[in-house]
């Protein structure tokens, strides 16, 4: 548990980051909260030979709301979004996830953008952003380009960032109505990964008719999933239980897990179902202002 | 530009209001530079996995795990360590709450949750069980059964 | 006398430990100090061809390194069966194999990723039934893989069974688990400046064991080889015996006249600390129409790993609980202790007998349904009556098991009221109709506490009057401190705070033999007691001779002695001290002179005592995706009179949380290739305050009448009886769907398999 010898930089502007990964190559890799790389290099699973600290830049650090979106620089952490009670309104998902993010601690440390990076396909935030629609932006030296994260999600533990590159921002559109999410996660205990995780997001117009929907599946494939078949079937209708166990049957269809300790390929399908459904009615009780009830 | 190196370098950490100038691997944890270093051993290490929370201090005010950040990195940040949080004299009103309730048996987790509690009693909301609970849900313990820990806590909102 | 003894004081250790002031092995540094980290197997078994270590000798920091075959020349082996360091052939994975030293533990891992060891791989065994199967691979070369079988039991099985109106099976499934407490294991062996003798600081539960050990190990006498402990972050069990890393860095100390540390890692912690639980029972329970119990017949296999430890105790333990708080009229126990490519076993928190109450209250629920009573009616009925004490169960080996008080109606009676037994069924009902399946299991257990021969405690009042105890019934957070210096203040009628504490060196006390067994508060406390008492007496003495009076007419006091009826003529123990103590010559009156100094040391020996106890828990399940959901938790305990209630709540509560975790969140794997598969603890999920249900606690104090104390032992009975409680509640929320469940543990998807398995539908 002690981490092979590396070399360390502390950026102080994205800039110099940029130019330090040109240089020196595939060895050198991003810090920002450490969280998923400490461990990994203690276990000398990841040997970087230089680490390029960028948990300070300023140019990282916020997000900024617009008409067209939520941005999220790339070192927004887990707790931040946590008490963020001002993206409520817009991003109900994004504060139900954090939540969920491992244990308090890490939270503290821990960045969404750093999250994704990693790619593990037990990650929450995966799961939940590719429910909210969300891409990310991609920097060298000499270019700049912007993904869908589905495009950026490739395998377990592999993304398409080059390594010349960093994420530097997640961007989420703005809903096209009022929204509504909320993220369930079957762990075994507080700090766990999800064995399951499930995020359901909404966007509804005045006629209560699902105008907008995400769904994305955390620890059932290779890598955070989108279960698309399920969304097109909520999109034109009334948030109802008709819709809403269709919709988990096809999401569950869309889950792609292996067997393994945390559970049975067959087992988690079935959470995926059970989890859609109920995630779902959530939401469906909570858009019904009558009901009020609250994820 | 900054030079990379993976020889050792010299960095000035703020612990406890201290200042400390040390010359440290970058591979060093925080952890073990405040314990082998600074000689501040009130911070534990306990699996060095990022999961039992023994080693939490404050940075800048938010409780965090030292065996999960470089000392490198920590030039600039506020650190303070159970030995920041304990008087000249005797106890803090918390540290009294968790003798009055034995909130500890072996001591070997207990500066991690003094540390963590000591950010959730700061930030000055009222506390229920649940919520004092959910705060110390990264600190593990194998003695006590949390339950006195939980009720330690709940008392010594009242103290603080 | 003052009444410090059962008054729930505030604990002495807090104080430093409150303050990041303890000592932990970890904190303890020494000039020229060098770190170790070993070269471990990560093979379950293959020969071991060649170690080279020059690339380690080359890397940047490192001091030294040694092979198994550089270490055995200097060292007797033998001491335990597993060689400190691996010497042919490697049997599990994380036996150590070679050590790097190294400045600093970072460049000791550089080194250790530097050795090259040439392996040739050999046939796996991880299963017991493939062990004991016919032309099975020997598991370990020149030893059986049967290790030991043992028969415990008494009565005509037979003929019982013969008779029987009813008889249940079941195969009953328990795996393997490990305490993990929260500070790994850790040593630091310091040596004599001339290389003769060493000093060795280690997390043990057991230092003069230890000494014992080493000294054979090493080939020292007992007085070249000193033994400490600091304080230490919990045992359960774990770090008891000797290690294989003991004798390594105490022998690196010596070789290299350098102080030489060792902390354990968590890797290394799971695969190079001892497991234990992994057993599989087949169990056959014979009784009348009535419930009555006539018989139980158990078969069962205990998985040893590849070294023996401990693994005997641990069967043994299984067996002698079954019969726990009920008349059982026969009873045949059937052992086999069986070698694997596994880590080697040995007893932690329960040691044997959460198993066999498990065995025992699963058969109780079992028979409740065949019979159709009421669980905790069956259990009624079969109680041991209060009248019937000491009370001998019929087991007569390994020792002769006699209860010596209890009173468990009244502890059955009372956990059913405080858990709402009676109302269940309703609350059952109440919740099924908001779609909430919840349940309530119980369970008792009857443990033997403080067996297995002495301990011992030496009192010294210092030339100034410091009260001192010392003891080697060392402490890893169960308060030892506070509660000997209970007895000691009760006995000298001295304010607890006088007394000081002191555990863990044996260069105190000549004689000790450790904590585990729930026995350091019972021997000790009592040895505490008996030296008090002594040094008491010598008070007196010197007080009657300084008073010119005779012992007899002299009153000690809050500290001070007087002759009775002159109380305004005080002396103060600081006087009587330092006289006692001299520095110069005393005048010698025409009585001659008395013995010098105040201090006794004595060593109490009793057999057991038996606590008991009967655990009530609520659950919640979720039949859709199997998680369970502890809702509520009571314990009601008699561990006879209680030194210090918050100590004993202390200690039930954490038993507690042993029992759930083992039932709902660990759980050891192994591939089939004999890899650890469980390695973190997000692969061995342990419950933080968010698992953790509230607890309640009752106490019942039945004293013991084998010690003058009247106490038994506490440190085991809050996990004992969690595993069937809480297995009993989760069943009886899925009761509708007729699930049994016999195998932990209790996974959300093994649930759900059974669920799916089950005939019935609600």
């Amino acid at each position: 548990m002690f981490p092979a010898p590396f070399g360390y930089v502390r950026a102080e502007s994205l800039d110099e980051a940029l130019a330090v990964l040109a240089r020196e190559g595939p060895g050198a890799k991003i810090l920002a909260g450490g969280q998923s790389l400490l461990p990994m290099m203690k276990l000398r699973i990841a040997e970087p030979a230089l680490l390029v600290d960028i948990h300070r830049l300023p140019a990282l650090t916020g997000w900024q709301e617009t008409a067209e979106g939520l941005t999220l620089g790339a070192v927004v952490r887990h707790s931040q979004l946590e008490r963020a009670e001002a993206l409520q309104e817009f991003y109900p998902l994004l504060g139900r996830t954090a939540r969920w993010i491992a244990d308090p601690l890490v939270r503290n440390r821990g960045t969404v953008a750093g999250s994704l990076a990693h790619a593990d396909p037990a990650g929450d935030w995966g799961a939940a952003l590719l429910a909210l629609g969300a891409s990310v932006t991609l920097r060298s030296l000499t270019r700049t380009r912007e993904l869908p994260l589905d495009a950026f999600l490739v395998d377990i533990f592999t993304t398409a960032l080059e390594p010349d590159e960093v994420l530097t921002a997640i961007r989420i559109p703005k809903p096209a109505g009022r929204p509504f999410g909320t993220y369930l996660k079957l762990e075994r205990k507080v700090g766990d990964f999800a064995v399951v995780g499930v995020a359901v997001n909404v966007v509804l117009d005045a006629r209560h008719t699902v105008v907008e929907a995400g769904i994305g599946l955390a620890g059932v494939g290779p890598r955070a999933l989108r279960a698309p078949a399920a969304e097109a079937a909520l999109i034109g209708h009334p948030l109802e239980s008709g819709g809403i166990r269709e919709a988990a049957a096809l999401a569950a269809e869309a889950a792609d897990p292996v067997s393994d300790r945390r559970g049975s390929r067959a087992y988690k399908r079935n959470v995926v179902r059970v989890f859609v459904e109920r995630g779902l009615k959530a939401l469906a009780d909570e858009s019904r202002p009558e009901v009020g009830v609250t994820a | 530009m900054a030079e990379a190196s993976i020889q050792p370098l010299t960095v000035t950490l703020k612990v406890n209001g201290r200042d400390y100038t040390v010359t440290v691997e970058p591979r060093w944890t925080l952890a073990d530079v405040l314990r082998h270093q600074l000689g501040l051993t009130g911070t534990h290490v306990g699996c060095e996995q990022g999961v039992c929370g023994a080693c939490t201090v404050l940075v800048d005010g938010e409780p965090a795990r030292s065996c999960l950040m470089f000392a490198v990195q920590m030039e600039g940040h506020e650190i303070v360590t159970i030995e920041g949080l304990t008087p000249e004299a005797g106890l803090s009103p918390l540290q009294e709450a968790f003798h009055r309730h034995h909130a500890l048996q072996c001591g070997f987790c207990t500066p991690g949750m003094l540390v963590t509690a000591t950010a959730l009693l700061n930030q000055g909301k009222p506390l229920t069980e649940e919520t004092v609970r959910e705060a110390l849900s990264g600190n593990l313990c194998r003695c006590t059964g949390y339950q006195f820990i939980v009720d330690a806590v709940m008392d010594a909102q009242g103290g603080k | 006398m003052a009444n410090w003894v059962g008054q729930a004081w505030d604990r002495i250790e807090d104080l430093r430990l409150l303050t990041g002031r303890g000592r932990f092995v970890a904190d303890l540094t020494a000039p020229g100090l060098v770190s170790v980290a070993f070269v471990r197997s990560p093979h379950a078994h293959a020969a071991i061809n060649r170690v080279d270590l020059e690339p380690a000798r080359r890397t940047p920091g490192v001091v030294a390194a040694f092979s198994g075959a550089d270490l055995a020349p200097h060292i007797a082996l033998g001491v335990t069966e597993q060689p400190p360091l691996a010497l042919q052939a490697v049997h599990y994975v994380g036996e150590p194999v070679a050590v790097v030293v190294a400045e600093d533990r970072y460049a000791a891992e550089d080194g250790v990723e530097a050795v090259a060891v040439d392996w040739t791989p050999l046939p796996v065994v991880t299963d017991v039934r493939v062990a004991l199967a016919e032309g099975a691979p020997t598991v370990v070369a020149g030893r059986p893989n049967l290790i030991a079988e043992r028969r415990i039991g008494y009565g005509d099985v037979a003929a019982q069974f013969a008779r029987a109106a009813v008889v249940v099976q079941e195969r009953l499934v328990i795996h393997r688990a490990t305490a993990q407490p929260l500070e790994t294991r850790g040593v630091m062996a310091i040596p004599d400046p001339d290389g003769s003798g060493v000093t060795v600081w280690t997390t043990t539960q057991s230092p003069h064991e230890l000494r014992r050990s080493l000294a054979r190990s090493l080939r020292l006498s007992e007085d070249k080889v000193r033994v400490r402990t600091p304080d230490v972050g919990g045992s359960f069990g774990v770090k008891n015996r000797l290690y294989p890393e003991e004798v390594v860095v105490a022998w690196l100390a010596m070789r290299l006249v350098r102080p030489v540390r060792w902390i354990e890692d968590r890797l290394e912690h799971f695969a190079a600390t001892q497991h234990e639980r992994e057993q599989v029972h087949e169990v056959e329970l014979a009784a009348d129409a009535e419930g009555r119990l006539l018989a139980l017949r158990d078969r069962f296999v205990v998985d040893n790993g590849a070294y023996v430890r401990g693994g005997v105790t641990v069967m043994q333990r299984t067996a002698m609980t079954i019969p726990g708080p009920y008349r059982l009229p026969a009873l045949e126990a059937v052992g086999r202790l069986v070698r694997t490519h596994k880590t080697p076993i040995g007893p932690y928190r329960g040691a044997g007998r959460p198993q066999g109450c498990f065995v025992m209250e699963r058969m109780m629920d079992r028979l409740a349904e065949a019979v159709g009573q009421d669980r905790a009616e069956v259990r009624r009925r079969n109680l041991i009556p209060p009248d019937a004490f000491p009370y001998a169960t019929g087991i007569e080996s390994p020792e002769r098991v006699v209860y010596d008080s209890g009173d468990f109606p009244a502890v059955l009676e009372e956990a059913l009221a405080l858990a709402g037994w009676d109302q269940a069924a309703a609350r059952i009902e109440a919740a099924r109709q908001e779609g909430r399946w919840i349940g309530i299991g119980l369970a008792m257990n009857v443990e033997d506490t403080g067996g297995g021969g002495y301990e011992g405690a030496r009192v010294r009042v210092d030339g100034n009057g410091e009260v001192t105890v010392y003891s080697g019934a060392v402490a890893q957070g169960q308060g030892h401190e506070t509660a000997f210096a209970q007895v000691a203040a009760e006995v000298l009628d001295l304010p607890p705070e006088r007394i000081r504490v002191a555990l863990g060196d044996t260069d105190d006390i000549p004689l000790g033999i450790g904590t585990f067994g729930s026995r350091a508060t019972t021997l000790a406390g009592n040895a505490v007691r008996e030296s008090a008492i002594a040094v008491r007496r010598q008070i007196v003495e010197w007080a009657a001779r300084l008073l010119e009076a005779d012992p007899e007419d002299v009153v000690w006091e809050g500290g001070a002695a007087y002759v009775r009826g002159v109380p305004e003529r005080r002396i103060s123990l600081e006087a009587i001290a330092a006289r006692a103590n001299p520095l110069t010559p005393i005048p010698m009156g025409p009585e001659g002179p008395l013995p010098l100094g105040l201090e006794a040391t004595t060593y109490f020996q009793s057999a057991p005592t038996y606590s008991s106890g009967c655990h009530a828990c609520w659950v919640e399940v979720d039949p859709r995706t199997g998680q369970v959901r502890v809702l509520d938790y009571v314990v009601v305990h008699d561990c006879g009179r209680m030194l210090n209630p918050k100590l004993v709540e202390g200690q039930i509560y954490g038993g507690v949380l042993f029992g759930l975790s083992t039932v709902l969140l660990e759980e050891l794997r192994y591939g089939e290739d004999g890899q650890l598969l469980t390695t973190t603890f997000l692969d061995y999920p342990l419950p933080t305050t968010t698992e953790m249900p509230p607890l309640r606690i009752a106490h019942r104090e039945t004293p013991s009448p084998r010690n003058p104390l009247g106490i038994k032992g506490a440190g085991e009975s809050g996990t004992i009886p969690a595993l069937a409680a809480l297995t009993a509640a989760v069943e009886d929320a899925l009761k509708p769907f007729g699930v049994h469940l016999t195998e932990l543990p209790l996974t959300p998807e093994r649930l759900l398999q059974a669920l799916a398995q089950s005939q019935s539908r609600p």
